[in-house]
């Protein structure tokens, strides 16, 4: 079963561009966390620990054919679509949200989840309905609702920044599949619609982010807070940043949640905008590495399911990024491998064993 | 790679793949020139803000000098003090924090949004007080509910203290917070608005001195106003210490000796004209100004008839009574028309015409009176006649050597001259002559006469001390940080008189006797193993009607009652110190006054032979 090709293949360099975004933003977590006294182990070593747990899931990822997935791909969706169901019935509440179910002694959260289990299903479904003039509405039903459904399931936890993603990611990959101009145009104008509509939809605290997001001075110590505050540290950072540990916004705890959604500010702030340009640099060499390997797929199905794992990272970058330095609202969604969070690690490491998978096995038919 | 060629691969994919990761980038793009419009153009801004969000300058308070004792006890110190404060530029809606700190201060918010108004005058950099000298539970639950209270903070402020109350209150004088005039003055330069400065007293005198200079520190705070690191810029300077002449164990005995009645005690030692004691009564508290003083406390004060605020031993006029029979008595002597043996008959009156008749205390009469036993027994008659014998001219002469009449130069001013009336004064007042009567009254210390505590004092040391008037001091020396003395004072003799030494000799060998001798009005105020010399005053308010016989006091209206009045030194051979008390309304001088003295002499000159028993030195916490 072992294929000596398998090692050869491995895209090292890749793992190697993985693992140095990594330990930058576990140098980050250090100087964002070193004033906390918060019990051990510190909040940086925790990451740590994560980051092997995620290279052993990039293994385990990696190392089964990823082929297999094709088969699994629907039956994975309906459990997983189960599981947001059950989350809703049974749920963990934290914070106002419920997005956690405990199972066999593990804290899950299945709209983490959701997010590859609806790369794989839709990599499955868009593999085999390619279309040279792409899709029309009626044939985006299918689709629609594969995507929909858990959408709807988890914006109804709230979470509202995961739902969007989830949505983002299937979109990115319906779009590459090919849409009908048509469809796009209905699709657009529905969009709006929905977005009209679904302003009513939104709890009250998510409309407020929205609201200050549009207007933060508004509301300069309440919901406008996150977004000033990171504001201020970004840009005190400079051109040539403060430096470690010398962030003092970070230092001073000015800067709400900076460990994790928040921590490109910290950085930003000790590291400036040389710092950013170059970290923004190895984002884009992650995204379009990812590309990369989607073009170079030995089927359709490894094609999209790198596709799929690239718009994921894509995302998260972009509207943690966006959000971050004050052009998206605060949705809460953390940068990848830079945030702390085991959840975030682990979501982020399976997408890298997915697109590593699909890289090795390139020339495998 | 072209010889194994992906199957997926094909040139339009390829394309579309280009395409794909080309929007990728330019999303990246639009970040990247976000972060340089943050970071590049927007740094100032931003640094600005960031700085605003976590420095504070606060200015550090210096501890106000502290006033000591002449043995060195401490009188008026500084305590630490919590005081609950708002900085303005952090203050976001003041409505709801207010309503939320005065519940947890227990104060109105209408209270707390009045303070933030008046205080809006002071410089930004300062914070504003709100509340001050809060205790320590209404700082705990004031710093509990800090994250609730964005702007609020706590600050530890050096706080006058005054560990004998409200002792001496009108010596030291009160604070105040600086006035707008003040601010422009040379006598408080280097003062800054906001400041708590002195208002009378030796707190304004010396405010220069005890002012110290004010410190700065840098504070970075967290988000919640927590401090992260304090960096002091200015270490506060305290003021300089400044030493009393004032005897605190003797104040506190004069204080007490006259208890809640109003008057003065004043008490000079004979050789320099330092202020031993300096009481006047009904006082305030000093500790209200300290922290502010609330307009509410500051009308009462100011409307109470009995005057709390008025420094009597200044600004008290009286009428010295009996007590000014000394300076008849000399002025007599000195005129040569009068020895010590010439006696005069009381009959219990004198007739100076058909319509006016002057009556002794003593209504049956003292017989055959001379010069001593007139002093000793205060026969008003024997007085009559001499004054009468003399002239109002050699009467006011011999008053002005002894130091009436004129303002003493108190360090801080604010004194009344009294009056010492001639024909030169009546004609000008009055444009009248003046008459043998009023003469006949002066001679016993009525009529116009009027001196002040002080000036009595200072009458007496001088009979005590061979006739110098000393110009009075209060502060001994002011000492600064290392120790070094940075002013003393300089006794200054304002009339040295040449006196003839047999007539004072004659004039304070009565004196004594008003004491020691069995008939002096005072005998009653003797101390076993002190003898010692002085001299007891009536001073009648309103003439009461010549045929009335002398009320019982406890139906005079207060108002209208007599003033007790007593002078002494001690002890009567080598004296040393001088007192002079006015109970006003408080009756006769003996029953009233010379206890009063009487405590006080026991007080200092048994506490001195105690400690002259005692061989070895005594712990100089001992007082």
């Amino acid at each position: 079963m072992f294929d000596r090709r398998l090692v050869t293949h491995f895209d090292w360099s890749y793992l190697l561009l993985v693992v140095l975004v990594a330990t930058i933003g576990i140098v980050n977590l250090y100087s964002a966390t070193s004033s906390w006294t918060s019990a051990p182990p510190p909040v940086y070593l925790k990451q740590i620990y994560w980051l092997g747990f995620g290279l052993l899931l990039v293994a385990v990822m990696a190392l089964f054919d990823y082929r297999h997935l094709e088969y699994f791909g629907f039956p994975l969706y309906l459990v997983n679509v189960l599981l947001l169901l059950a989350v809703l019935l049974v749920g963990k509440t934290s914070m106002g949200a419920t997005r956690w179910i405990s199972f066999a002694g593990f804290n899950v959260q299945p709209s983490e989840l959701m997010k590859i289990i609806m790369i794989i299903a839709l990599a499955r479904y868009f593999s085999e309905r390619g279309h040279l003039h792409g899709f029309s509405l009626r044939e985006l039903l299918i689709p629609g609702l594969i995507l929909g459904v858990p959408a709807l399931l988890i914006m109804k936890q709230p979470d509202l920044g995961t739902a969007l993603l989830v949505l983002f990611i299937g979109a990115s990959m319906a779009l590459f599949c090919g849409i009908r101009r048509s469809a796009l145009i209905v699709l657009g104008l529905s969009a709006f619609g929905a977005a009209v509509g679904g302003w009513f939809l939104l709890h009250d605290y998510q409309k407020r982010r929205i609201m200050t997001f549009l207007n933060p001075e508004n509301d300069p110590l309440g919901a406008g807070y996150h977004i000033i505050q990171s504001k201020i540290a970004v840009g005190s950072g400079g051109l040539s940043g403060l430096g470690f540990m010398q962030g003092t916004q970070s230092q001073l705890s000015f800067l709400p949640e900076r460990h994790t959604d928040f921590a490109f500010s910290v950085f930003a702030e000790e590291w400036g905008l040389l710092g950013c340009l170059l970290l923004l640099a190895l984002y884009l060499l992650i995204v379009l590495w990812g590309l990369h390997i989607a073009l170079r797929a030995s089927d359709r199905f490894g094609m999209f399911l790198a596709l799929g794992v690239s718009a994921m990272l894509f995302w998260h970058i972009v509207v943690n990024l966006g959000m971050v330095i004050g052009l998206l609202p605060v949705v809460g969604v953390p940068l990848p491998l830079f945030s702390y969070g085991g959840t975030s690690m682990i979501t982020t490491m399976a997408g890298i064993g997915l697109l590593l998978n699909v890289s090795m096995r390139r020339f495998m038919f | 790679m072209t010889l194994n060629p992906a199957p997926v691969d094909t040139p339009g994919l390829r394309r579309k793949f280009i395409v794909t990761s080309m929007l990728a980038a330019a999303v990246f793009l639009i970040l990247a020139l976000r972060l340089w419009h943050l970071q590049v153009l927007g740094v100032e801004h931003y640094r600005d803000l960031s700085e605003r969000n976590r420095i504070r300058y606060l200015s550090i308070e210096p501890p106000r000098g502290s006033m000591f004792d002449r043995n060195g006890l401490l009188l008026i110190d500084n305590r630490p003090s919590f005081t609950i404060s708002a900085l303005r530029q952090e203050v976001g809606e003041r409505e709801p924090l207010f309503a939320k700190l005065a519940t947890l201060v227990e104060v109105s918010p209408d209270v707390l949004e009045e303070r933030w108004r008046r205080l809006q005058h002071l410089p930004r950099y300062r914070s504003l007080p709100l509340v001050e000298d809060v205790d320590r539970e209404v700082m705990e639950r004031v710093q509990e509910h800090g994250v609730d209270l964005p702007g609020i903070l706590v600050e530890v402020k050096p706080l006058r203290s005054y560990p004998f109350g409200d002792a001496a209150a009108h010596l030291i004088g009160y604070l105040g917070e600086i006035t707008e005039e003040e601010l422009h003055s040379a006598d408080f330069s280097g003062s800054r608005s906001g400041d708590m400065v002195g208002k009378t007293g030796l707190e304004r005198l010396f405010d220069g001195h005890l002012r110290g200079a004010a410190g700065q520190k840098r504070i970075e705070v967290n988000v919640r106003g927590k401090e992260m690191r304090q960096v002091t810029i200015r270490e506060p300077l305290p003021g300089d210490r400044v030493y009393l002449t004032i005897d605190a164990g003797l104040q506190q005995a004069a204080e007490q000796a006259l208890g809640e009645q109003a008057g003065a005690v004043v008490a000079l030692d004979v050789h320099s004209g330092e202020v031993r004691a300096f009481v006047s009564r009904p006082s305030f508290d000093p500790a209200l100004f300290a922290r502010g003083i609330e307009s509410d406390e500051w009308r009462a004060l100011l409307d109470d008839p009995r005057t709390p605020l008025s420094n009597r031993v200044l600004r008290g006029q009286y009428p010295p009574g009996s007590t000014f029979k000394m300076v008849v008595a000399l002025a007599a002597l000195e005129s040569g028309r009068v020895t010590p043996q010439t006696t005069h008959q009381c009959t219990g009156s004198m007739k100076l015409s058909q319509s006016y008749e002057y009556r002794c205390w003593k209504k049956e009469g003292h017989g055959t009176v001379d010069l001593h036993r007139a002093l000793r027994e205060s026969c008003d008659v024997w007085f009559y006649r001499v004054g009468l014998d003399i002239g109002i001219e050699r009467i006011a002469d011999a008053a002005r050597r002894l130091g009436l009449g004129r303002p003493l130069g108190f360090p801080f001013g604010g004194e009344r001259a009294g009056l010492i009336p001639d024909r030169a004064w009546k004609r000008q007042r009055f444009g009248t002559s003046w008459y043998d009567g009023e003469t006949v009254i002066a001679a016993i210390g009525q009529g116009y006469i009027l001196t002040t505590p002080l000036q009595l004092a200072a009458m007496t040391a001088a009979i005590a001390n061979g006739g110098t008037v000393w110009q009075p001091q209060v502060v001994s020396r002011v000492e600064n940080l290392a120790g070094e003395t940075v002013w003393s004072s300089r006794p200054e003799a304002l009339v040295t008189s040449d006196w003839e030494p047999s007539h004072l000799q004659a004039v304070r060998r009565a004196m004594q006797a008003v004491i020691q001798e069995p008939g002096g009005t005072a005998w009653r105020s003797q101390i076993k193993g002190l003898p010692y010399a002085g001299k007891t005053g009536t001073a009648q308010v309103v003439r009461l009607k010549d045929d009335d016989e002398p009320a019982d006091s406890g139906e005079i209206p207060y108002r209208f009652r007599d003033h007790a009045l007593f002078v002494a030194y001690a002890p009567a051979d080598r004296p040393e110190l001088a007192v002079a008390v006015i109970v006003e309304h408080g009756g006769s001088g003996s029953a009233a006054a010379a206890p009063m003295a009487r405590m006080m002499l026991e007080n200092y000159f048994g506490r001195q032979a105690r400690e002259a028993a005692v061989d070895a030195p005594l712990p100089s916490g001992e007082q």
